[in-house]
């Protein structure tokens, strides 16, 4: 009885964890975005979905670095959309992309502040002086993401574009992380993107920034190369790249994507 | 020769160290070692390090500070709901780190709990070392009083009746007989607390921030060089486990030292 009890324990968690797969019948497209376009993505995944019979899209979002690494190391995926053309040109120099990366949409910075603007902020001119160099001048608390990840790159280029030297209370790791600052009215403004400014409805109030139209983020989207499914990779880039593509992607906020740089 | 264990043990413990220490092999195994030495002693990195290990000290010693009276309490009286009131002072144990940090945002945080009267104080949490060392202290104290508590029961009450019936106070009693006598369980104890302080992770993002120098420690950096440089990110991770081994490898020594004083 007791062996018998005993085998049972052993063999349970790996029954358990076989059990996960679950069953694969029709085909599944397997699509990776930065985590700004996911809402966008599954709202046209679910259009392909509704287009095609037995297909099943997967729309996996994440940071857009973690997802090319991912893709590095092997992740089943037939699509890749970056928030940056920087990490897109990672995946592109690994060889993990097929054909040339098409860019999508752009997006520009906003400066998100708490309901209310407890802090007054007006523009970039209050977050930090051109003369100042960084220092403990706390007045206003502004978040902004690191200089390592594309919004916080973004960041460093509209601050040079705007001759300004932010002096930020932290540095974050992404966008999401910025506005919880802001939300939570820890910190007084924080540099996001207008789509986050939109996605978070009235939780924070979205200042536009006229210098912003210096630093335009763009995102491009390929298929991978490792795809198990080449052929419904190409119709889901057609179907973002096409008009219906445009009009969910200008929903939700992203500008569009402009000559081809 | 000691009883040992029956022999079909061997095989699922084998397994299980091999499960932890694969892991830890494929990482030494990634580490560029041509330019570690350049990775790891860069400026961030390097105050990345002597954040960790200030703020992470600074939270074990609070650990002993509130963690010691609350195992004692828990251990050694007994009031109306204390598996409750025991229950509740272990959560941070299972609550995720990051909502941890969410619950001491709306405790100590600028629109919180205490926030207001905080700033009357005079006192700014906000994005400072000391969120740092708020956020490490809430997750590794349970530790501390899981094992002192344990410590102290195993121990038992029978020197402390026997001080107490030759006429010593209670101070006295705790003082020299109690804590004497469960100080390698208090070691080991804080040597989990720092330990799991060092590698507090998702409560220090979401309450503290992350700026080097300020608030950005060990584990904040490793995650935030990731995004530029995985390589980087492996060698800083080797440094902070070669950094906890270290700890808890000198607290063993010190527990059996006290050990052989107790």
């Amino acid at each position: 009885m007791t062996r018998a009890l005993l085998a049972l324990a052993l063999l349970l968690p790996v029954g358990l964890v076989a059990g996960c797969g679950g069953e694969e019948d029709g085909t599944t497209l397997r699509v990776l975005a930065a985590a700004s376009l996911a809402g966008s993505f599954e709202e046209l995944a679910e259009e392909l979905e509704r287009t095609h019979d037995g297909v099943e899209v997967q729309v996996s979002s994440g940071g857009s670095t973690d997802l090319v690494a991912q893709v590095r190391e092997g992740a089943p995926a037939d699509v890749l959309a970056t928030a940056d053309t920087a990490t897109m040109d990672v995946a592109v120099a690994d060889g993990l992309i097929d054909g040339a990366p098409r860019t999508i949409a752009t997006n520009v910075l906003q400066l998100a502040v708490p309901p209310g603007n407890p802090a007054g902020v007006t523009g970039l001119a209050d977050l930090g002086d051109p003369a100042d160099p960084p220092d403990l001048d706390r007045d206003v608390a502004l978040v902004v993401c690191a200089p390592e990840v594309p919004c916080g790159a973004a960041a460093q280029r509209l601050a040079r574009a705007a001759g300004v030297v932010l002096s930020p209370v932290s540095e974050e790791r992404s966008v999401t992380d910025v506005l919880g600052k802001v939300i939570s009215g820890e910190a007084d403004a924080g540099l996001v993107y207008a789509t986050d400014v939109r996605a978070v409805g009235d939780a924070v109030q979205g200042i536009v920034l006229p210098e912003a139209a210096e630093a335009v983020n763009r995102y491009p989207v390929a298929a991978l190369a490792d795809s198990a499914e080449p052929d419904l990779a190409r119709e889901f880039l057609d179907l973002v790249l096409g008009d219906l593509g445009r009009q969910v992607l200008r929903d939700a906020g992203f500008g569009p994507p402009g000559p081809p740089s | 020769m000691t009883p040992g264990v029956p022999r079909w043990l061997l095989l699922p413990a084998a397994l299980g160290a091999a499960f932890v220490l694969l892991p830890l092999v494929a990482i030494v195994a990634r580490v560029p070692w041509g330019d570690f030495d350049e990775l790891v002693t860069s400026e961030a990195s390097r105050e990345a390090l002597l954040l960790s290990l200030r703020t992470s000290a600074t939270s074990t010693v609070l650990c002993v500070l509130l963690g010691v009276p609350m195992a004692a309490v828990l251990a050694r009286t007994s009031f109306p709901g204390q598996g409750v009131v025991r229950s509740l002072v272990l959560l941070p144990l299972v609550l995720p780190p990051v909502v941890g940090g969410l619950a001491l945002l709306y405790t100590f945080g600028r629109r919180g709990l205490l926030g207001e009267t905080l700033d009357v104080l005079g006192v700014q949490v906000a994005f400072s070392t000391a969120a740092v060392v708020l956020a490490q202290t809430f997750v590794a104290l349970p530790f501390l009083v899981l094992s002192l508590e344990g410590a102290l029961r195993t121990a038992g009450e029978r020197y402390e009746l026997v001080a107490a019936t030759l006429g010593a106070r209670p101070t006295t009693v705790f003082r020299r007989v109690t804590l004497p006598l469960v100080l390698p369980g208090l070691l080991s104890g804080a040597v989990l607390a720092f330990a799991r302080a060092l590698g507090e992770f998702g409560a220090t993002v979401t309450f503290a921030g992350s700026l080097e120098g300020v608030t950005r420690t060990m584990p904040t950096q490793i995650y935030l060089l990731r995004e530029t440089d995985a390589d980087g990110a492996v060698a800083l991770s080797l440094v902070l486990v070669v950094v906890a081994v270290l700890v808890i490898g000198l607290a063993t020594r010190g527990r059996t030292a006290a050990r052989g004083l107790s």
